[in-house]
This record gives C-alpha cells, sequence and structure tokens, in this order.
C-alpha cells in the first residue's frame, strides 16, 4: 500500500498507509489529522480540505479538475500548489507522497 | 458572551449518533473536555455520512465503510464510549439519567441531543406499507432497495425534492425506468425558486425521465403484498417494480417531548443551543433555533456540524452562540447545485449565466440578497456565501450583467 505524508500545521508528520483509490482526505480524516474539515465528505462542495502539495509531487498528482479550481480560487491562501485533498486519489504512483496542511481552511 | 464552562470531569451524554452527534462529541474531545462521553446510537453503524445515500453509495460507487466518519478504534482512542444498536428510551430530568431500551441507565451532569430526523412514510391505508416501498434515510434503506436497481426495472419516485430528484438521477444512470410524481405544482416548491425548478426539470427530461408534476398518488397496489402500480389521483395507473418516498421527514422530538422540554417544529432551544432545561442541549436536523424574527430547523450537514460545534463550546465555556450560515448542495447527473443562504421569503430572483454552461439564481426580498443557487458554478457559490455571510447585497442588476466581475463583487 502507498505511503502518503500529511504535514499537520503544527509541523506534525502524519505517516498514513493509503489504500489506492480513496481519497487524500479520507486518509487525514481518518487520521484525525487536524486542520483537514471536509465538510462535504468529499463532494468538492466546501473547499474545507485544502493542502498544499508538496513541490516534488506536483507534477505527479497534477492539476485540480475544473470545478475544483473554481472552488480553491476562493480558498483561503491559495498557491500553485494547492488541490482540495478530497479530488486527490491514492495509487502505486504515489508512494511517498507529501501534503501540507495550510494556516486555516477558510 | 461566556457561558460558565463546565467542570472537565462531568458526564455528557449524547443522544443520536449521526452528523451532530458525532461532531459534537469529537469536538468536546477536541476543545478538552475530560470527563466521561457517551454516545447512544439507535443503528448498528457508527456514525456515517448520509449524503452519498442517495448519491455515490446508491450508484455502488462507494463502499458502506468509506461512509464512516472514522472506524470504530477512533471512538476507543478518544474515550467516547459509543453505544451501538442501543436505543434511548426515555429521560428523566429529575434524576439526570438517560434509560435505554435494552433497561440500562445512563447518569448525566450535561444531555445532548442529536435525535437527527425521520422520513415520512406513506401511510399503510394507501399501501404503504407494500413490499417494494422504501425511503432513503438509513444505510439500511439504502442496503433493502440495493438489490432493485437493474437495468430497465420501472422505479416510481413519490415527492421531486432533492433527495426523490438525486434518486431519479441515480436510477436513470443505472438505466432504471423512472417516473417521479410530485403533488405540488412543480418540483422543489418548497425549497427552490420555479427557475431552479425549471433548470432540473429540463436536465432530468433530457435524460429520459418522467417527471409528473401536479400529479397526487391516491394509493399503491400490489398482488401478493408486493407493489405493482401507482394509481394517480384523476385515475391514471402507472406500472412499478418498486417505489422510493422521498416525501420529507420528521424531526425526532418524541423522547424531549415526553421529557416535558418545550418543542416547536422540532426540540427549542435558545441562541446558545441550550433546550428549555438548562442542562439539555440539542443540535442537527432535530433542533429549531431562532433566526432573525422567527425561528428554523435546519436539515443539512453544514448545519449539523457547525450547531454540534456551537454545543460543544458552549459546554466548555467559550463564545456559544450559534449564527447560522446556511449551505447546501445536490449532485445530479453532472450537474453540482450549490446553494448558498435560506431563499424563505424572497420575492425576486435575478439570473446570472456563467460561462462554461453554469447557471446562477439569486434570491432577494427587494434589495437584499438571501440565497443563490448555483448550478456548475463553484466560483458564484463561493462568493455568494461570502456576500450572505457579511450581510451584503450587490444589486440584482449587478449580478445579471455577465460582464461583472464576480471578483469585483467582493472588493
Ligand atoms: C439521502 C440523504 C441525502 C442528503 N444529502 C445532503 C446533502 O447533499 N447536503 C447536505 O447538506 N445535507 C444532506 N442531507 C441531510 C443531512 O444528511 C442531515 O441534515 C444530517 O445527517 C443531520 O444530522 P443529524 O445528526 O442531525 O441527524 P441524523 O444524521 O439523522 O442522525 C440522528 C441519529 O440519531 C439516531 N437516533 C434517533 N433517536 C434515537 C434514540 N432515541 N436513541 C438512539 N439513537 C437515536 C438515529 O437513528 C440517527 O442515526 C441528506 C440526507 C439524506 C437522508
Ligand atoms: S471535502 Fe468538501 S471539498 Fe473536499
Amino acid at each position: 500500500m502507498p505511503k502518503i505524508s500529511v504535514v499537520a500545521k503544527d509541523g506534525t508528520v502524519f505517516e498514513i498507509q493509503a489504500e489506492p483509490g480513496t481519497s487524500v482526505m479520507e486518509n487525514a480524516v481518518r487520521n484525525s489529522v487536524p486542520g483537514i474539515e471536509a465538510e462535504c465528505g468529499g463532494a468538492c462542495a466546501c473547499a474545507t480540505c485544502h493542502v498544499y502539495v508538496d513541490e516534488a509531487w506536483q507534477e505527479k498528482v497534477g492539476l485540480p479538475g475544473p470545478i475544483e479550481a473554481d472552488m480553491l480560487d476562493f480558498a483561503y491562501d491559495v498557491r500553485p500548489a494547492s488541490r482540495l485533498s478530497c479530488q486527490i486519489k491514492v495509487a502505486d504512483g504515489l508512494d511517498g507522497l507529501v501534503v501540507l496542511v495550510p494556516e486555516r481552511q477558510s | 458572551m461566556r457561558d460558565e464552562p463546565i467542570d472537565p470531569h462531568a458526564r455528557i451524554v449524547v443522544i443520536g449518533a449521526g452528523q451532530a452527534g458525532f461532531t459534537a462529541c469529537t469536538k468536546l474531545r477536541d476543545l478538552g473536555h475530560q470527563g466521561p462521553i457517551t454516545l447512544i446510537g439507535e443503528e448498528a453503524h457508527p456514525p456515517y455520512q448520509r449524503p452519498p445515500l442517495s448519491k455515490g453509495y446508491l450508484l455502488g460507487e462507494i463502499t458502506e465503510d468509506r461512509l464512516y466518519f472514522r472506524p470504530l478504534s477512533f471512538y476507543e482512542e478518544r474515550s467516547i464510549d459509543l453505544r451501538l444498536s442501543s436505543i434511548a428510551s426515555a429521560i428523566d430530568r429529575d434524576r439526570k439519567v438517560v434509560a435505554l431500551a435494552d433497561g440500562n441507565v445512563i447518569a448525566y451532569d450535561r444531555l445532548i441531543l442529536t435525535t437527527g430526523a425521520r422520513p415520512r412514510t406513506l401511510p399503510a391505508t394507501i399501501g404503504g406499507n407494500l413490499d417494494g416501498v422504501f425511503c432513503v434515510r438509513n444505510l439500511a434503506d439504502i442496503n433493502a432497495m440495493a438489490e432493485r436497481f437493474l437495468e430497465g426495472r420501472r422505479v416510481l419516485i413519490v415527492g421531486g425534492g432533492y433527495i426523490g430528484l438525486e434518486a431519479a438521477a441515480v436510477s436513470a444512470k443505472l438505466g432504471l425506468r423512472v417516473t417521479v410524481i410530485e403533488a405540488a405544482l412543480r418540483i422543489l416548491q418548497r425549497v427552490a425558486c420555479p427557475e431552479t425548478a425549471a433548470y432540473f426539470r429540463a436536465l432530468h427530461d433530457e435524460k429520459g425521465v418522467t417527471l409528473l408534476e401536479g400529479a397526487a398518488l391516491e394509493a399503491l397496489e400490489g398482488d401478493d403484498g408486493h407493489v405493482r402500480s401507482a394509481r394517480l389521483v384523476g385515475g391514471s395507473v402507472v406500472p412499478v417494480d418498486f417505489v422510493i418516498a422521498g416525501v420529507g421527514v420528521v424531526p425526532n422530538v418524541e423522547l424531549a417531548e415526553a421529557a416535558g422540554l418545550t418543542i416547536d417544529n422540532g426540540i427549542a432551544v435558545d441562541e446558545t443551543c441550550r433546550t428549555s432545561d438548562p442542562d439539555i442541549y440539542a443540535a442537527g436536523d432535530c433542533a429549531s433555533f431562532p433566526w432573525r424574527t422567527g425561528r428554523i430547523r435546519l436539515e443539512s450537514v453544514g448545519n449539523a456540524i457547525e450547531q454540534a460545534e456551537a454545543v460543544a463550546r458552549s459546554l466548555t465555556g467559550t463564545i456559544s452562540h450559534y449564527d447560522a450560515k446556511p449551505w447546501f448542495w445536490s449532485d445530479q447527473y453532472d450537474v453540482k447545485l450549490q446553494i448558498a443562504g435560506l431563499s424563505a421569503g424572497y420575492d425576486n430572483v435575478a439570473t446570472r449565466v456563467g460561462s462554461a454552461g453554469g447557471m446562477s439564481y439569486w434570491y432577494y426580498r427587494g434589495k437584499e440578497l438571501l440565497a443563490v443557487d448555483a448550478m456548475n458554478e463553484p466560483r458564484v457559490y463561493m462568493v455568494a456565501k461570502r456576500l450572505i455571510e457579511a450581510g451584503r447585497s450587490p444589486s440584482a442588476a449587478v449580478v445579471s450583467d455577465p460582464a461583472t466581475e464576480l471578483k469585483a463583487l467582493l472588493s
């Protein structure tokens, strides 16, 4: 199973064995990573699951889809590395992925 | 405004292990509450999300365990005593105990009621108890109907609200033959403007769903106890293989009512989410709370989360006034509807045509912006949510003008 790391805003690193096909958000939430609220449960409707993808992984993770990009446009402190973690699907190719939780969600 | 924080070792009991009950318990622990927390849930599953029940889960796209907010181990780790398949049958406010249907009693210092709502059912006198008649509220409801979702089957959906329309979309996607009947003159009558209703009517039409408005059910008829057809007022008969009722919900207030708490379209709470008993709080679909000059009850995930968090804050003595910021979403086919605000009381609607096939309807009372329905328009939704929360009302003329930059509305 791919291993992903979610870095909380206080720097704590959550290393998670993540099942392929699940979203990064689901894994963060199940492991109670603080700062990922994910109020809509992954419907791409709330933008409270915002993360920054570590630079080394941006190309592999790819760009947000159109709806996601529009939601992100109004998130707090958006950067080129921003993604909604409910829209990033874990896959074998993402073994080692690192994402960072922003200061706040809105 | 501060409340007196409770003793950090106080015993807290939460009745109803849904979105609000789960959130209240988790938030209490996040805020440092150390005393015992007991979460009592009638259902057999750990707390789970309901929205996918009429969307991805019904479609078969996600598995049951992915609906759970947390795995079972979480409750143990955070010392939340989760009692599943357990029904609270009475509250004794003098002795401050909750009686369970299995005979146990649990003592509380503070009690939180998050009993949610249950679907209205079709009366047995019109065939509502026939085999093959389902509703959409619990995992068990969906699991029971799942095997009927076979290509070519005829499903009748009674009720053209968001849940009925989502069930229709899933059914159509899976190749069923779908009829929706709505007794009111149009779908979404209670919750949306004629423009939004027309948008979704056209969408379902295009997908081959038969949508009958102003069509009231007279009775379901069956043989061998299984539903076979639906007779509509006026005499027409629709042959069916199974039926899904999506005719609204009623709040679960009976426990509170029997305990003598004030009920007013739900368990009545004040700004701090307190019921008429100062040691008992309520949140989520079961609770009605002060809103502007009246009182409302909301049925949405956002409300369940934010109100439950307000309860937890109230109990632990921080800012506790619940200030509702209503939002909602619905997924049908490839359309994502996002709603900001509450449209009740609107008297005019402005239309904004989006660039990439999106559409939004802006509800006003006079010049005051109340709510926005945004179809495949996430940017409109995000802007509208901020405007409404800030109490700002750009004019209808400005929002309807496609040349108006959305971001400019915020500046
Ligand atoms: C199919 C469906 C789709 C939805 N889609 C959306 C959507 O897209 N967006 C959105 O915002 N909202 C949606 N909602 C609404 C949202 O799910 C609810 O508003 C939310 O679940 C309310 O949470 P709650 O905790 O108040 O109530 P519930 O989730 O109903 O939980 C209450 C729980 O309490 C239990 N209970 C009740 N009485 C007792 C008792 N005496 N003893 C023990 N347990 C008891 C019940 O069994 C239930 O499990 C949808 C709802 C449904 C059913
Ligand atoms: S969880 Fe709501 S947008 Fe990702």
